[in-house]
C-alpha cells in the first residue's frame, strides 16, 4: 500500500540498525524519550525495539492524552454527564478511563447518556437534533486536537447554538517536557519529539531543550522507520557532540508550525495558571481553558463542575511510568490488578498509553526474541 | 462499579500473591528485589501475568456494557463466569462454534447464534443472509453437515413488512445456496424504541458423516495456520455502511457458506485439527483460542495474513487492527504441518478458498502466547481484543 509500505521497509531497518549499531560507544547507555504515546504506539505495534542494541533503552514519556487526565477530571466529567438534560460526547479512547466511580463506559451502561464521536464537529449535529437537550464535548488532547475543538466552538458561535459547551481539558506539551527536564530521577540522553503536536506548534518550542538542557531533539513521524531514523539522528548528534533541534517529519511538520491552527487556539483558548496532571501534579500554565468571549460554550461556567481533587490510587504508578522512571512492568499492579481489560492507571487505558503498548503487544522475553531475529536477518 | 472498585482489586490481586508465594512449588516467581538484573526482574513480572490470567474470570462491572458483546475478552469472561458457570456439563466445556451430541446412533451437531447487524442492509449482504450463512459455517467447522435451521424474529413496531419480506427471501435464497432447509421459527413483536427493527436469532443441526472430531484443543506443535481468504472485509464494510465516517470504499461483505469448502478439504486432506469461521474477534481472537485450549505457543507472519487493500486503507485509517476485524465467510484451520500444502491446494480449488494462505504455525514454547513477526521485520504478541472497536457487526 502506498505511504505506508515504503516506510515499514524491513531491508531499510536492517539497513538503519547496523549504521545505528555502529553508532554506539562501548560501554555507553543511550536513553532516549519518545515523548509522543502514538510513537510508543508504533514502536510496540511493530516490534521496533527487536531492531535497537541493547545499550538504547526507549522510554516513554507524557503525550498520551487519555493518560495524562486525573481522576477528579473523571469525576467532573460524569458528573456534568449525570445532569438529567445533558447528553456528554467523548472521543473513544476516553470511554474506559476509570474515574473513582467507574469509567464513561460504565456510567453509559447505567443509563446516562454519553455518546462517542469521531470529530468535535459531530457533537454540533448532536446538538442540533435535540434542542431540547444540553451537548457537553469532554475536549481532551495537546495542541493537536485543540484546534479541532477551536474550530467547534467558532462554528457554535457562528451558527449561534445555544445547547452546546465544551468541557476542556486540553493541555500544552513543552511545559510537560520541562517538568520532565527538571526532574531529578531521571537521566535522558535524547528526545524523540512529538510528530502530530509539532504540526501545530512547529519545531522552535523545542529549542530550549537543546540549548538550556544539551538535548538533542528529533522530530519524528509515526512510521516505524520514522522513529528509527530518529534514533539514528539522535546518535549522530551525541557522536559529534551537537544538541540541535532537527526535523526528521518534514514532509508533514513545517518549521514554524501551523499559523492557522495556532490563531484559532489563540482566539477561542487561553492558558490556565495551572492545571493538574495524573501523575505529575500541578503544572502551571500547562493547560488552555476557553477564553471569556466563548464563554457561553465553556461548561465550566454553565455547570456547577465540583472541581474535587481525587489522589490517585495508592499502588498506581502511572506518574512514575509517565515520567519514564519505571518501566511499565515495573508498577507493581501491572498486568495484574491493573490490566487493559479493568485499568487502575490511565496508561493501561488508551492504546498509546504505554502500559496498555506492552501489555498488548510486548508482553514477552525479548531477549529470546532479539536473538532469533538477529539470527535470521540476512 | 462500585466507589471502591479500585480498594477490592488491589485487595484480591494481594490475596492471589499471598497464595502464590505460599506454595513452594511457585518459588522460581520470588520477586528477588530491585536489584535483580532486569531481564529476571521481567520475566518474574510476565510469570506473574500468567498466572493472573490463568486465574478463573470474573466478571467486575455491574451491568452489561458493550464490550461484553465485542467477542473480545470481556465476551469470554461474561461466558466463563455467567454461563458456563450456570450451564457446566461435557458437552458444554469445550465452548467450540457447535456442541457435538448423540441422538439415538448418529452424532450431530447444534448451534445457535443472533444477528443484530446495523445497518440490516449493507454491500454483499443483509441480516437475513447473515443468519443462515452464520449458524451455517458454525456447525460447517464443527466438521458436520449442516441440515436444519430454525429462525426466530424480534421485530419492532413500524417495521417495514416490505423490508421484512426482503430478509426473507435473503434467507430463503443463502438457505438454498448452503443446502439446508429452515423448518421452524418463531415470531415476536416489541414495542417501537424497544428494539433497532429487526433481530434475528438462528438454531441449526447438523449430521457428523466423517469419523472426525475437530477442535482448536487438538492443535499440536508443528501443526500450520491457514485462512481460506482476505480477512476484514465483513467489518469494514459494515463500518462504511454506516456512513458516520465519510469514507468510501469498493468493498463489500465476504458473507458466504463454507459447508462446501469444508467437505472439501476434509473430503481430500487427513490431518485437519481444527477449523474456526473468523467471526466477532477476527483471526486474532482465533488464534488466541487456539494457545489457550492447546496450551501451545502461535506464531504468525503479518506479511502471509491475506488483507484487501482497501481493508488495510480504512483500518490503517480508523486505528484498528485487520486481524481483529469480523469475516463471514472466512476460516481458519489448524492442519498437521505435514499435510500443509495438500490442504492448501484442496482450498485452492474451492471458489472460496482461492485466496487461502498459510499464515503461520503452532509451536511448543510461550505456550498460550500469540507472537507476530510484523511486516517491519519486529516481533510481538498478538493479545485478545479488550474494548468494543466495532459494535453490532452482525
Amino acid at each position: 500500500m502506498r505511504f505506508v509500505d515504503e516506510f515499514r521497509d524491513a531491508d531499510k531497518a536492517h539497513a538503519l540498525s547496523a549504521k545505528i549499531a555502529a553508532l554506539c560507544e562501548p560501554g555507553r547507555q543511550y536513553k532516549f524519550m519518545e515523548v509522543c504515546g502514538g510513537h510508543t504506539h508504533t514502536i510496540y505495534k511493530h516490534g521496533l525495539e527487536d531492531y535497537l542494541p541493547e545499550s538504547i533503552t526507549l522510554v516513554h514519556g507524557p503525550g498520551c492524552p487519555v493518560c495524562v487526565i486525573p481522576m477528579g477530571r473523571v469525576d467532573d466529567a460524569m458528573h456534568l454527564a449525570a445532569q438529567d438534560d445533558v447528553i456528554m460526547t467523548s472521543f473513544g479512547d476516553m470511554m474506559r478511563v476509570p474515574g473513582s466511580q467507574g469509567s464513561f463506559f460504565d456510567a453509559k451502561a447505567a443509563g446516562t447518556d454519553i455518546r462517542m464521536v469521531y470529530s468535535p464537529l459531530d457533537s454540533l449535529k448532536i446538538a442540533r437534533n435535540n434542542p431540547d437537550q444540553r451537548v457537553v464535548f469532554m475536549a481532551i488532547g495537546f495542541e493537536t486536537t485543540a484546534p479541532s475543538t477551536a474550530m467547534t466552538i467558532m462554528r457554535a458561535a457562528a451558527e449561534g447554538l445555544e445547547n452546546f459547551s465544551v468541557f476542556c481539558n486540553h493541555v500544552t506539551i513543552i511545559p510537560a517536557i520541562k517538568a520532565i527536564l527538571d526532574s531529578p530521577d531521571l537521566r535522558l540522553d535524547g528526545f524523540i519529539g512529538p510528530g502530530h503536536v509539532s504540526t501545530v506548534i512547529g519545531c522552535r518550542p523545542y529549542e530550549f531543550i537543546a540549548r538550556d538542557y544539551g538535548k538533542p531533539v528529533v522530530v519524528a513521524g509515526f512510521e516505524p522507520l520514522d522513529i528509527l531514523q530518529s534514533i539514528y539522528m539522535l546518535m549522530v548528534q551525541l557522536s559529534e557532540h551537537r544538541s540541535e533541534v532537527e526535523n526528521q517529519y518534514s514532509r508533514v511538520v513545517p518549521w514554524d508550525g501551523n499559523p492557522v491552527a495556532l490563531k484559532v487556539i489563540g482566539e477561542t483558548m487561553q492558558l490556565r495558571p495551572y492545571f493538574e496532571w495524573r501523575g505529575l501534579g500541578f503544572i502551571s500554565h500547562s493547560a488552555l481553558s476557553v477564553r471569556e468571549q466563548y464563554a457561553k460554550f465553556d461548561a465550566e461556567l454553565l455547570f456547577d463542575v465540583p472541581g474535587v481533587r481525587v489522589a490517585d490510587p495508592k499502588a498506581c504508578q502511572c506518574g512514575e511510568v509517565l515520567k519514564g522512571v519505571l518501566k511499565p512492568w515495573e508498577c507493581k499492579v501491572f498486568g495484574t490488578a491493573c490490566t487493559p481489560e479493568t485499568p487502575i492507571g490511565t496508561c493501561m487505558v488508551s492504546p498509546e498509553g504505554a502500559c496498555a503498548a506492552y501489555y498488548n503487544f510486548g508482553r514477552m522475553n525479548r531477549n529470546r526474541v532479539a536473538e532469533v531475529t538477529i539470527g535470521s536477518r540476512p | 462499579m462500585t466507589s471502591n472498585w479500585i480498594e477490592n482489586a488491589l485487595a484480591e490481586h494481594e490475596q492471589h500473591e499471598a497464595r502464590a508465594s505460599q506454595d513452594t512449588s511457585q518459588d522460581t516467581s520470588q520477586d528477588t528485589g530491585r536489584d535483580g538484573p532486569v531481564s529476571d526482574r521481567e520475566q518474574q513480572v510476565l510469570d506473574r501475568i500468567d498466572r493472573a490470567r490463568r486465574r478463573r474470570p470474573k466478571v467486575r462491572e455491574e451491568r452489561i456494557t458493550m464490550a461484553h458483546g465485542a467477542g473480545g475478552k470481556a465476551t469470554h469472561t461474561l461466558i466463563e463466569a455467567v454461563f458456563l458457570d450456570s450451564f457446566r456439563n461435557p458437552l458444554l466445556e469445550p465452548l467450540e462454534d457447535a456442541a457435538t451430541l448423540k441422538a439415538g446412533p448418529a452424532r450431530v451437531a447444534l448451534t445457535t447464534d443472533s444477528y443484530v447487524v446495523s445497518p440490516l442492509f449493507f454491500p454483499g449482504g443483509d441480516i437475513g443472509e447473515l443468519a443462515v450463512n452464520g449458524t451455517v459455517n458454525d456447525l460447517a467447522v464443527s466438521g458436520a453437515t449442516p441440515q436444519y435451521l430454525s429462525a426466530g424474529f424480534i421485530l419492532e413496531e413500524g417495521f417495514g413488512v416490505e423490508d421484512l419480506i426482503r430478509i426473507a427471501g435473503s434467507m430463503r435464497d443463502a438457505a438454498a445456496a448452503a443446502g439446508v432447509q429452515i423448518v421452524t421459527g418463531d415470531t415476536k413483536v416489541v414495542q417501537r424504541g424497544k428494539a433497532d427493527g429487526c433481530y434475528i436469532n438462528t438454531a441449526g443441526v447438523g449430521v457428523f458423516e466423517r469419523d472426525l472430531t475437530l477442535g482448536v484443543a487438538q492443535a499440536r506443535p508443528g501443526d500450520a495456520i491457514i485462512v481460506s481468504g482476505p480477512v476484514g472485509d465483513h467489518g469494514v464494510t459494515i463500518m462504511l455502511a454506516r456512513g458516520e465516517l465519510d469514507i468510501e470504499a469498493d468493498l463489500q461483505s465476504d458473507t458466504a457458506p463454507l459447508n462446501g469448502l469444508v467437505a472439501g478439504l476434509l473430503d481430500q486432506v487427513p490431518g485437519v485439527r481444527a477449523l474456526r469461521d473468523a467471526t466477532r474477534g477476527g483471526v486474532a481472537t482465533i488464534l488466541n483460542e487456539i494457545a489457550t485450549a492447546a496450551d501451545v505457543g502461535v506464531s504468525v507472519n503479518e506479511d502471509a495474513i491475506p488483507v484487501r487493500a482497501e481493508v488495510r486503507g480504512a483500518a490503517e485509517l480508523l486505528g484498528i487492527d485487520p486481524m481483529y476485524v469480523a469475516c463471514e465467510g472466512r476460516l481458519v484451520a489448524v492442519v498437521d504441518g505435514a499435510a500443509a500444502e495438500e490442504a492448501l491446494a484442496a482450498m485452492h480449488a474451492h471458489p472460496l478458498g482461492v485466496q487461502a494462505a498459510v499464515i503461520g504455525h503452532v509451536t511448543a514454547d510461550s505456550p498460550g502466547l500469540v507472537s507476530l513477526k510484523t511486516a517491519f521485520g519486529g516481533t510481538r504478541i498478538v493479545d485478545l481484543l479488550v474494548g468494543d472497536p466495532l459494535p453490532r457487526i452482525c
